[in-house]
């Protein structure tokens, strides 16, 4: 090592240092991310190869050979590649499962609306009372679409609802009904009466430590047991309501969570101001609550999105199920998996923007703390 | 004035006490505490009431006995995969345990297949690599943001749609991947596995206590004695002495070709297989995201300490970086491992006989919906239970003593 020079003044004969390395240059920028040691070389080396041993035969399968359109599978299955023409053939099924078929429009007016205000439910600028109201007036057009009756439409039982429609209004109903059931459980087991804590500690918990798929079984299976005689509820309506206490139970804990990272302080204050318990928790307390509690919110209604794919096992045709069963044609019954992926692509879509925007929106209150 | 306010202070009087009534009383945060618990212990009191009785009357007019007095009858169907021996003239008991087993062995596997899975993509997500990183994310974003139901699906139809044994894509001749699953090379053994387990409980005990002995070594002397290989020695060994001295013997099984299916090896049924990399390939991707942050949760001035004191890269990891990760990780992780259980329940989707499908066939066949909708319920949550307490325990151990 050289002595290290104490004196501030320049030695005369030390050589002139060589400039620091660019590191704007593509070959900098290549070594850092991909040859920055020996390990990483190796990685990099296998990633490539992996890839290049799938790639171009994915992409040969899914594009190059693949059969776009037709309406005969003999063509399929004269073509090496992908049969996508299942889609085009199949799509009314897979999108509207059991509805009735002449009927479709509604179904089409029942995404558009629900994925449509959805999408405006997104800018920050327009939250306001006005879009509760937009919501609530959806609700209404949505069920009238969909129940008809009135207006001269078509009356359609649940029992025939099916696909994307129902998929998407299993999934408002679940989460606008969840919310305010899970502040309401959170809230309760917070409270500092015993028994209403422990029945909301005790409801938490068990639908917590149970497999979605048993709840929706029960309420499929005991609700009709359990109602007095004569009174039924349609299947929907059960699945409805035990898929609404599921995500309830895990709002709970997340809204908990919150409830708890609340500081003291701001507790003291609204009891000190004279605020009754109410008053306290909508006006001072819940706001903060909320803000908190968005991000890890908005990954319970994904995961409430990716759940409703459930309901097709208690015998509901939702998307999936609404799939499998258009793929029982045994003409294009070998080409499930393009069916499946088709779904699969859509599911990813849907999912993939909510989770990006929550990204975002965490990102947005990040700013202001 | 400063006589008066050194005095003590004057005691104020205590308020008078509320007259004895209605509205008093109702104006007590404690009474009024207890007249709401009271409205809603005896409404849910009520509604449960109520609705038993709606059920036992509607039993009763079908004719149909309560109790768990079927568990002993005869269940009279078979199960297609089972770890211990069933039949049509076994209890529905066993068909319980027969379901409880396969659901635990897809659980175990898919916990130990995500774990790894997710260790590997987590760690790749923060690698230098640009490579590997956009590879993990891509990972993590394709299979968390789509339902597991879709996947498991999706799996299934894929190796259903593999080409038949005949045709089976072969590794090396010794494992074989077909549309009947996945066939691999097996032992075959009369040995005693209690004995082999025993010793390799045994082994691990004392590979542990060789590692207690040169950290007790190195703390009080500062020498380091490399003891890896005597551990390893003492966990391979161990069963192989016990084997060896029970005097087992043991064939390698290949699966070959016979017919129309494979014989000998172990064969990993399609359905097994489709709910394992379900299952597995969807919590890895939530695993990965706590290893992930997990790690990320670590200060750089642990690190930046730890190269201060010339740890190597591997020590840093081993000694300061994992131990602390490990802290942030365990409960995001154990709430992944109870949902591999609860999630098994999908294989009713696709034929696997777990708990929850095996519960189905149990209610059409018996007819007792309560009792088996109950038991199966139970299971569950005991299940749920016992995994959140040993991580609470685990968790309890690995915390940060505080004085």
């Amino acid at each position: 090592m050289a002595p290290i020079c104490i004196s501030s003044a320049k030695p005369t004969h030390a050589p002139p240092r060589p400039p620091p390395q660019r590191t704007d240059s593509w070959s900098h920028w290549l070594r850092r991310n991909f040859f920055q040691n020996a390990g990483s070389a190796v990685m990099t080396a296998l990633a490539l190869w992996a890839l290049f041993v799938t790639v171009p035969r994915l992409v040969r399968w899914a594009f190059v050979n693949a059969v776009w359109y037709t309406q005969d599978a003999a063509d399929c299955h004269a073509a090496a590649g992908a049969c996508w023409a299942i889609v085009p053939e199949k799509y009314r099924v897979m999108l509207f499962g059991t509805f009735p078929y002449e009927e479709h429009w509604r179904g089409v007016l029942v995404i558009a609306i629900v994925l449509g205000l959805s999408a405006l439910s997104t800018i920050r600028r327009l939250w306001s009372y006005w879009l509760c109201v937009a919501w609530l007036v959806a609700t209404a057009a949505v069920f009238t679409l969909l129940l008809g009756g009135v207006f001269g439409l078509r009356p359609i039982g649940t029992h025939e609802w099916g696909g994307l429609p129902l998929t998407l209004v299993m999934f408002v109903g679940t989460v606008v009904g969840g919310i305010p059931a899970g502040i309401l459980l959170a809230l309760g087991r917070r409270s500092k009466m015993p028994a209403i804590s422990a029945l909301c500690v005790g409801f938490i918990e068990i639908v917590r430590g149970l497999p979605l798929v048993t709840v929706l079984f029960m309420a499929s299976l005991m609700f009709p047991l359990f109602m007095p005689e004569g009174v039924t509820i349609d299947k929907f309506l059960r699945a409805q309501i035990a898929m609404t206490l599921f995500f309830a139970a895990y709002a709970a804990e997340v809204v908990r969570g919150g409830l708890q990272a609340i500081p003291r302080g701001q507790y003291e204050a609204a009891d000190t101001v004279g605020l009754n318990y109410w008053q306290k928790m909508t006006r001072i307390i819940l706001p903060q609550v909320m803000r908190i509690v968005l991000p890890s919110m908005m990954n319970e209604i994904i995961r409430a999105f990716k759940n409703t794919t459930f309901v097709g096992i208690i015998g509901l045709f939702d998307v999936l199920r609404a799939t499998s069963t258009a793929i029982q044609d045994p003409v294009w019954v070998r080409y499930s998996i393009e069916a499946y992926l088709f779904i699969f692509i859509l599911y990813f879509v849907l999912c993939f923007a909510m989770s990006k925007y929550s990204e975002r929106v965490e990102r947005d209150l990040a700013v202001g703390r | 004035m400063t006589d008066q306010s050194l005095a003590a202070p004057r005691r104020r009087p205590p308020p008078p006490r509320p007259p004895l009534s209605l509205s008093g009383a109702w104006n007590n945060v404690a009474v009024r505490g207890w007249v709401y618990q009271a409205i809603v212990v005896l409404g849910v009191l009520g509604t449960g009431v109520f609705l038993i009785g709606n059920a036992q009357d509607a039993l009763s007019k079908q004719g149909i006995s309560t109790g768990f007095g079927f568990l002993t009858q005869i269940g009279g169907f078979d199960i297609g995969e089972k770890l211990i021996a069933f039949g049509s003239n076994d209890t529905f008991l066993r068909a319980y345990a027969v379901a409880v087993l396969n659901t635990l062995k897809v659980a175990v596997a898919s916990v130990v297949l995500s774990t790894v899975i997710g260790v590997l993509v987590g760690v790749g997500r923060l690698s230098s690599n640009l490579l590997i990183r956009r590879l993990a994310s891509i990972y993590v974003e394709v299979f968390r943001n789509t339902p597991q139901l879709v996947q498991l699906i999706f799996w299934y139809t894929l190796i259903t749609a593999l080409p038949r044994p005949r045709d089976a894509i072969s590794v090396g001749g010794v494992v074989f991947l077909s549309n009947r699953g996945l066939l691999l090379p097996w032992v075959d053994t009369d040995a005693s596995l209690l004995a082999i387990g025993l010793a390799f409980v045994a082994g691990c005990i004392g590979a542990w206590a060789v590692g207690r002995w040169a950290e007790a070594r190195r703390r009080a002397s500062g020498v380091r004695h490399s003891v890896f290989g005597w551990q390893l020695a003492l966990v391979i060994g161990a069963p192989l002495a016990a084997s060896w001295m029970t005097g087992a013997s043991y064939t390698l099984s290949i699966p070959v070709l016979r017919g129309f299916n494979f014989r000998g090896g172990m064969a990993l049924s399609p359905e097994f297989l489709a709910l394992l990399l379900g299952l597995s390939l969807y919590i890895a991707a939530f695993i990965a995201e706590i290893v992930r942050s997990g790690i990320q949760s670590i200060s750089r001035g642990q690190i930046e300490a730890a190269r201060t004191i010339g740890l190597g890269p591997l020590d840093t990891y081993r000694r300061i970086i994992f131990p602390q990760a490990l802290r942030v990780m365990i409960p995001p992780a154990a709430g992944q491992y109870v949902r591999v259980v609860k999630n098994s329940s999908l294989g009713v989707a696709i034929g696997y006989p777990e708990l929850f499908s095996v519960n189905n066939t149990i209610v059409t066949l018996s007819g007792h919906t309560v009792e088996a909708i109950a038991i199966m319920m139970s299971i569950y949550l005991a299940i749920s239970f016992v995994i959140a307490a040993l991580m609470n325990l685990y968790n309890h151990f690995v915390q940060i003593k505080d004085r």
